[in-house]
């Protein structure tokens, strides 16, 4: 029994490092969830002169979805988004997060435009408000213009599968 | 030779402290000066994660170094910009975690810790002294010798 001591402490130190090694120190949970999505009232890409804003989507189930056109990850998961919307009745507003606008339309053109509208966020100031740290980042509202979900990092299909597509259909029946 | 060793140390000590910081900003007031750099110096860089704002030449720690600026400048205290960025972020943009029931471990953590080891240390330090204060008595002495004894024969 006694020397059976240091063999137990090692193995609860195996498996408190085990859990840590599962663990993403990159994924900072967002304080926002839950919570009401801060509002944003920016131009549109593609008619600077008009703008979306948060208010304009109460009532309907949306996704931010925040990318650029430098961000590498971003290419990858646009066809999963493509993907997304072709198949899904799902409104997804573009956030262009500090990006010049020849770019952000040229990389739109190239790959596809899957959004509703794309707010253009050049200085990244609702990209802060929004909490972003690394882009891309996914937020899913509900119709009450309420947090529920965010995916930090690329979206990929699986994400859609088991957690995204569940959820909206699970919000888009609530009442609004 | 040994003195050209001696200052490239020396300088290497000095490289440490640089920091990437690269824009100029004019304060008007000398206590808004310190407080923006006690809070850059307070506040994460959510990229990269071990480097606090002062130190992160990230877009986003830029970013944020000039919302701390523009919000110290107009006036807005510690626990202002301190909540400010903790609605956004959370207590991870803060290096000085509140204590709070989610952060207890992280607090008390250590303590327990030390504890644990000076109970321990205790412990064992007293079985020790048990040990070699333990002696024969005198009939026990007496048959040892008379084993020892037997020995050399």
């Amino acid at each position: 029994m006694k020397n059976s001591l240091p063999l137990i402490l090692f193995f609860l130190l195996v498996i408190l490092l085990g859990v840590g090694l599962t663990l993403d120190p990159r994924e900072v949970p967002s304080p926002y969830i839950g919570k009401a999505a801060p509002s944003f009232n920016l131009p549109k890409l593609y008619a600077s002169t008009e703008s979306i804003s948060s208010e304009d989507m109460k009532g309907k189930v949306w996704l931010l979805n925040v990318w650029a056109s430098w961000c590498r990850a971003c290419r990858a998961e646009h066809q999963v988004i493509n993907r997304l919307v072709k198949n899904h009745q799902i409104e997804i507003i573009g956030l262009n997060y500090k990006d010049g606008s020849d770019q952000a339309k040229q990389w739109l053109e190239e790959l596809g435009n899957p959004y509703v509208s794309v707010a253009v966020d050049s200085d990244g100031r609702t990209g802060i408000d929004w909490g972003v740290y690394g882009v891309p980042e996914t937020f899913v509202v509900d119709k009450q213009g309420i947090i529920r979900y965010k995916n930090i990092g690329p979206v990929y299909q699986r994400d859609i599968k088991e957690t995204i597509l569940p959820l909206i259909v699970q919000l888009q029946q609530e009442a609004s | 030779m040994m003195k050209k060793w001696i200052v490239l140390l020396f300088l290497m000590f000095f490289s440490v402290q640089l920091h990437a910081a690269i824009e100029i900003y004019q304060f008007e007031k000398a206590e808004h000066e310190q407080l923006y750099k006690q809070m850059i110096d307070e506040l994460r860089c959510l990229v990269c994660q071990n480097q606090n704002l002062s130190a992160s030449n990230a877009g986003l720690a830029r970013d944020l170094r000039q919302q701390t600026y523009e919000m110290v400048t107009s006036g807005q205290s510690h626990q202002q910009i301190v909540d400010y960025m903790t609605q956004r972020y959370g207590d991870f943009v803060l290096y000085r975690p509140p204590v709070k029931s989610s952060t207890a471990l992280l607090w008390f953590g250590p303590f327990i810790l030390l504890l644990i080891g000076l109970t321990v240390l205790i412990v064992t330090l007293k079985k020790r002294k048990q040990l070699t204060e333990e002696s024969l008595t005198d009939e026990q002495h007496s048959q040892m010798k008379h084993l020892l004894d037997d020995g050399e024969k």
